[in-house]
């Protein structure tokens, strides 16, 4: 793999309005604080961490669906920060996680994937726009006779694979795959996987790969980060991420999930976690996670942790890395 | 307290005429069969399903969505939404024929004898009463209980269930509750009664893995302590691997495996088991291994093929799956798959031995 940074994004922060208490008063949901991280060309990255931790916004303001707060975004060392987004829509692409609500119910399958063909003018007759559209669907397992129809007559799955051949329409070099099997059946669940898998090794792609089950993120990336209340608090190649996490939140979010073998089950030593996250309004002071985090002490609602390298590779945002080993 | 009513001991006088049930279980379903008559066609939801609960036992039905999972709890309840019909089968809870039972009759029986927790918190609490109010409604209803002893007993229930300054919480409504802390409400009040039985309807799916870890270990505990049967309704394998002691596998209307959970983890027998176990990610896993999905979809509930529902999608399908329904294979006294190639290897063993 070239060792080639494709998406990089630096301090990027996406704070969203709420209205508050009183009246007239303005507080803003950091969505996204201070987030720094690369992705480097034909690599994968996954994002994990609990809803409303500010995952699927990092990935809607790398593509700048959303306009950054603050930060920097790069792409092929490009600061596309405040760019004009078209040229750039060719490369970066994104699947949705509801194959259900992404698509629109008044156009066929053959027109949802056409019309990128059609905006970035990539066909140059509609013969050529029709074969291109049946390449595509056959890339993803569909036939031919699935361009006529519309999207109620899928499957959860077939759906889901209208939105990934919607998204290589115009051969992007990187996707953001924004749960993409979520909401799909187990046994589904695997043929997607795999098809991301082939589709990357036939195409080169990169992906940012954002999910909250961690055991398909760690099958489908070479580097995982854990986000909690909008930060990034551990970035880790991902075996060296499900193995030798550092950070007391990975590690308690990778003891809890239940793990399908019944003796290792029973064998398995969990670290269930107190109370609910806090609300990304009034996150609390210092560590985010000092309410929930069995380790903490006066010194972490004072100080932020700074977000640092602890072997090579491996990131960690904890003021006690010390003493969690 | 829980009113004996006069219906009981009439059903149980019938019984006897009809079809016999198990004592020692709590709940046995026998040849369920449940349509739902939609105007595309008739849907057959449940085809031939039995099940038992023995009491104090946990069971997980696993399978993938509209494989009839819900369907068969909920009729348990007497809960089967229009245009759903039995239309064939009996099922038994706790002496009770769900069958013959009335309206009023079911309605002493829910969240009394049995109560349910359903997928969505967010949707499943009424959102303009109070929390103290939603429990206190169960309380009174089934019980002689006072207004103030039903709240003693919902303050009690609250501080059961994990909830902490129940007093709070008993005025507050369902929006100033986080999901996690909705769900521990949602089994306050289905646990208000002290039920024989808890359904427990993909208690954590909509939850955060975190909050899924709290909830099941609470719904454990609380079986513990109360003795209750529960059967837990999930599509994930890993949550069934640490809660169930037995495990019904459903396939389009059908149990197409049944059996202790080590069993069916271990020695797996319907095809579709096999499949399910290894198209999922481990964890634990040291280095990249390709998984092994599935292939095809699920299957078209209005036209299912003719034999085995799975045969489409089975890599090793014969002629006969497509053509003939294959019977129950006993593998040990409690663990059970209908699939051909069980009967297949059987045939094979027999001729053997001949030989």
């Amino acid at each position: 793999m070239e060792e080639k940074k494709l998406i990089e994004v630096q301090h990027l922060q996406q704070y969203f309005p709420v209205k508050g208490g009183k009246l007239f008063e303005k507080k803003v949901v950091k969505a996204v604080d201070d987030v720094s991280f690369y992705i480097n060309k034909g690599e994968t990255l996954g994002l994990v961490g609990e809803s409303g931790c500010g995952k699927t916004t990092t990935g809607r303001t790398l593509l700048r669906l959303h306009e950054p707060t603050d930060g920097k975004i790069f792409y092929d060392g490009v600061d596309i920060t405040h760019a004009k987004m078209l040229p750039y829509r060719r490369k970066m692409q994104i699947v949705f996680q509801d194959p259900y609500a992404s698509l629109d119910p008044r156009m066929t399958v053959g027109d949802i994937v056409g019309e990128a063909i059609d905006i970035h003018k990539l066909a140059k007759n509609e013969k050529d726009r029709r074969n291109r559209i049946i390449e595509l669907l056959s890339l993803v397992g569909l036939n031919s006779e699935h361009a006529n129809r519309y999207p109620h007559e899928f499957s959860g799955g077939q759906r889901q694979r209208v939105g990934i051949a919607r998204a290589l329409a115009v051969n992007p070099e990187f996707i953001v795959c924004d749960e993409p099997i979520s909401a799909l059946d187990v046994s589904i669940q695997a043929q997607v996987v795999n098809m991301f898998e082939d589709l990357q090794e036939r195409m080169g792609l990169t992906y940012l790969f954002i999910a909250h089950n961690l055991s398909v993120v760690k099958h489908i990336s070479n580097r995982i980060g854990v986000m909690y209340l909008g930060k990034l608090v551990e970035l880790a190649d991902s075996y060296e991420l499900t193995f030798h996490s550092v950070h007391p939140y990975t590690r308690s979010l990778i003891s809890a999930i239940p793990i399908a073998d019944p003796a290792e089950n029973r064998a398995a030593r969990r670290i269930v976690l107190e109370g609910d996250v806090p609300s990304p309004v009034n996150p609390p002071s210092g560590c985010h996670f000092r309410t929930r985090c069995p380790y903490a002490d006066e010194y972490c609602s004072q100080e932020e942790p700074e977000f640092k390298e602890v072997s090579p590779g491996h990131f960690a945002a904890c003021h006690h890395l010390d003493r969690v080993k | 307290m829980k009113k004996e009513n006069a219906s009981v001991a009439a059903e149980t006088e019938n019984n006897a005429t009809k079809n016999v049930y198990n004592p020692e279980y709590l709940v046995d379903i026998q040849h369920e069969r449940l349509s739902f008559f939609t105007p595309a066609g008739e849907v057959k939801a449940l085809n031939d399903v039995s099940l038992y609960v023995r009491p104090g036992e946990v069971l997980g039905i696993v399978g993938e969505s509209g494989s009839g999972k819900s369907v068969t709890a909920y009729s348990l309840m007497g809960l089967t939404a229009h245009p759903g019909r039995l239309i064939g089968g009996d099922i038994w809870f706790s002496g009770h024929h769900i069958n013959d039972m009335t309206e009023s009759e079911m309605r002493k029986m829910r969240g009394n004898e049995v109560s349910i927790i359903f997928q969505d918190p967010m949707t499943s609490l009424n959102p303009v009463y109070t929390i103290g109010n939603q429990i206190t409604e169960v309380i009174l209803l089934h019980t002689d209980k006072t207004q103030k002893e039903a709240n003693d007993r919902a303050r009690e229930l609250l501080t059961l269930v994990g909830i902490n300054e129940p007093d709070k919480r008993l005025k507050q409504y369902p929006h100033e509750l986080s999901g996690g802390m909705r769900q521990r409400v949602m089994i306050a009040i289905a646990l208000a009664c002290e039920p024989k039985l808890l359904i427990a309807d993909e208690p954590t799916t909509a939850l955060d893995v975190t909050i899924q870890a709290q909830i099941l270990e609470l719904i454990m505990d609380l079986k513990k302590r109360l003795g209750m049967a529960v059967i837990l309704i999930t599509h994930d394998l890993g949550v069934v691997a640490g809660t169930c002691d037995r495990i019904a596998v459903m396939y389009a209307g059908k149990v197409v495996e049944s059996g202790p959970t080590d069993d069916i983890f271990y020695h797996p027998a319907h095809e579709y088991t096999k499949g399910l176990i290894a198209s999922i990610p481990n964890l634990k896993d040291t280095e990249h291994k390709r998984l092994v999905p599935i292939e095809g979809f699920p299957v078209d509930m209005l036209n299912p093929p003719a034999g085995c529902p799975f045969a489409p999608r089975c890599h090793s399908c014969m002629k006969v799956c497509l053509q003939h329904m294959p019977e129950y294979t006993h593998l040990t006294d409690s663990h059970y798959s209908a699939c051909w190639l069980l009967d297949k290897a059987e045939f094979e063993r027999q001729r053997e031995e001949k030989a």
